[in-house]
């Protein structure tokens, strides 16, 4: 029989934090922009230049240490991490050694950071903490395009201000490596941090990854996954690796120490470097830069702006408006969605029919994209109001739809449709009794079938007084009534 | 310590003469690393600055940065506001 393998995977996210100007100097942090365009003798690495760090970047990666449970450095200092390449002209990098922001802390996998298709599995449910082991701040480098004989390069993003969170090996699938990368995002988004969009390289994922026979402890050889640009494709990566990797070890081979590359295109890893190239980065500590305290402002004012993480805001929606898992999870997954459903709360309209015509029907009409919300001509107005409607049973849900179909083409509000289309329910006693009885006399067929036990004989009958109202009979209420005025003597 | 493997590190082509000097050299400096590792330590924490000042910071605000011409003025090789080099691959 041949052996199992189960993967081991750590993974480094590096962040690019949102700040006015750069992390050293003053000059303007702004993605795109005509190269080059934001440079000071400083970011381009001139000698003799002093760096001075960005208080608010140091502020941010605190808070992210916060968000996260991590413990935040009392003291901590800036190294110089020495390496030549011309992305970086000073020929090393500012980073942090041993001593970074913030140390420990972890990422709860929630179920529906999970793949779609994988949510069902007992692993998305099991609340699974991934550790980590650090935070550190740091300067990004600047960009490198490569052409056909040369390569040229743009310093706007040479000295950005930069985090990279660094996880234990605790992920133990490519589907826990997705759900991880999904819930740092919303984390870092919700917390205004970063845009964090990957396409645009504010969020960056390297991947530690090795296998071993199932069942034993000791981590094999690991190879690292450079130039990651998209969450589903760390996951396709680390599953191509994790297989490449499994069938050279049951073929008896070894696995080299390496770092590789990812190609998208043709769905396969491919080999960067060697551990033979392994940098040697010589760190010491900057004597530029003085080291820095977080007790005395930082950290508090870090705290302050603590805002709610998306699996409270979860948690809070079940409680206070008793939603479903699925609904608070979407409504809490993004910034825009929440604040558009509270908005929607707030007037009084009740939470649940809300939370179901903002998840199933509005993400809907905005192909699930909440970004596209502020377009859509659906206001927070329509929902509260046509959820209220629903909630008192003045329209039925088949009709629900109808008028939300209608609002989002003429952006008339709810009531007004339904005025306009005569669609009301009729909910009224009196008048359901006078339609149950119109139907009873008409069909004395059924009325004597169900009379002498033939309970099924009651739904003809129903369809009958809904084809009589016109539809506008409240379904539920015109089924007991019939019910009722059948069993009286 | 290896000279030969510092100056790859660093980048510098040194001749066999200049190894042979600077082996000598860097071996006086680290024999003054000696000296202090030679000391009784127990009690003093290690320091990565001689002088009490913790965050010489600046706020998050914009600066004038160079123009374009003046950053890109010390380039060898430039097009498209690109600053050009011989191709690198990672």
């Amino acid at each position: 029989m041949s052996t199992a393998y189960e993967p081991v995977i750590g993974l480094e996210v590096h962040v690019q934090i949102k700040t006015a100007s750069k992390m050293f100097c003053g000059c303007k942090n702004e993605y795109g922009g005509t190269p080059n365009s934001h440079t000071c003798p400083v970011c381009l690495g001139m000698p003799g230049v002093l760096p001075v760090p960005n208080e608010e970047a140091i502020r941010r990666t605190i808070q992210t240490g916060l968000m996260l449970g991590c413990d935040i450095a009392q003291i901590c200092k800036f190294d110089r991490k020495s390496y030549f390449y011309p992305d970086m002209p000073k020929n090393y990098q500012i980073s942090q050694y041993d001593q970074p922001l913030c140390n420990g802390g972890g990422v709860m996998l929630g179920k529906f950071a999970f793949p779609k298709e994988t949510q069902k599995d007992d692993i998305a449910s099991s609340k699974k903490v991934v550790r980590l082991t650090r935070i550190h701040l740091e300067e990004d480098v600047a960009k490198s395009t490569h052409f056909e004989t040369s390569s040229g390069i743009d310093f706007n993003r040479a000295g950005t201000p930069l985090m990279e969170i660094v996880s234990e090996a605790d992920i133990a699938s490519p589907e826990e490596a997705f759900a991880y990368l999904k819930t740092l995002q919303q984390i870092v988004q919700q917390g205004g941090i970063s845009d964090a969009d990957m396409e645009k390289g504010q969020l960056r994922c390297d991947c530690n990854v090795s296998v071993r026979p199932v069942g034993t402890q000791k981590f094999g050889t690991k190879v690292e996954i450079k130039n990651l640009n998209s969450i589903s494709g760390v996951r396709r990566a680390l599953a191509y690796e994790i297989q490449r990797q499994s069938r050279v070890l049951s073929e008896g081979g070894s696995i080299r120490q390496e770092t590789r590359g990812w190609d998208d295109p043709a769905g396969e890893t491919f080999i960067l470097r060697t551990k033979e190239d392994a940098h040697d980065y010589r760190y010491f500590p900057d004597p530029d830069l003085m080291p820095m305290r977080t007790d005395s402002g930082l950290l508090s004012e870090a705290q302050a702006r603590l805002p709610e993480l998306p699996h409270q805001r979860e948690v809070r929606y079940m409680n206070d408006y008793g939603l479903g898992d699925y609904d608070a999870n979407v409504l809490s997954s993004d910034l825009a969605l929440a604040a558009f459903f509270e908005e929607c709360v707030q007037s009084g309209a009740p939470g649940k029919a809300c939370a179901n015509l903002i998840a199933n029907e509005l993400m809907a009409s905005v192909s699930s994209d909440a970004s596209k919300l502020a377009e859509s001509p659906v206001k927070a107005a329509h929902i509260a109001e046509l959820a209220k409607l629903l909630e008192a049973q003045k329209i039925n849900s088949k009709q629900g739809k109808e008028v939300f179909a209608e609002m989002l083409v003429s952006g008339k509000m709810p009531a007004a449709i339904v005025e306009e289309k005569g669609m009301s329910q009729i909910s009224d006693t009196s008048a359901l009794e006078a339609i149950a009885q119109q139907v009873i006399d008409a069909n004395p067929g059924p009325v004597a079938d169900y009379r002498s036990g033939k309970v099924a004989a009651l739904n003809s009958l129903k369809g009958q007084a809904m084809k009589l109202s016109k539809g506008k009979a409240n379904p539920q209420l015109i089924g007991e009534t019939l019910e009722r005025l059948l069993k009286a003597p | 310590m290896n000279v030969e493997y510092v100056a790859k590190l660093a980048r510098i082509d040194l001749s066999a003469q200049e190894i042979e000097t600077y082996q000598n050299q860097l071996g006086s400096v680290l024999e003054h690393m000696d000296a202090i590792a030679s000391l009784n330590l127990d009690g003093i924490e290690p320091t990565a600055h001689a002088s009490p000042v913790f965050n010489v910071l600046r706020k998050d605000e914009i600066k004038p940065s160079l123009p374009v011409e003046d950053a890109l003025s010390n380039a060898p090789k430039k097009a498209n506001d690109l600053i050009l080099m011989p191709k690198i691959v990672e």
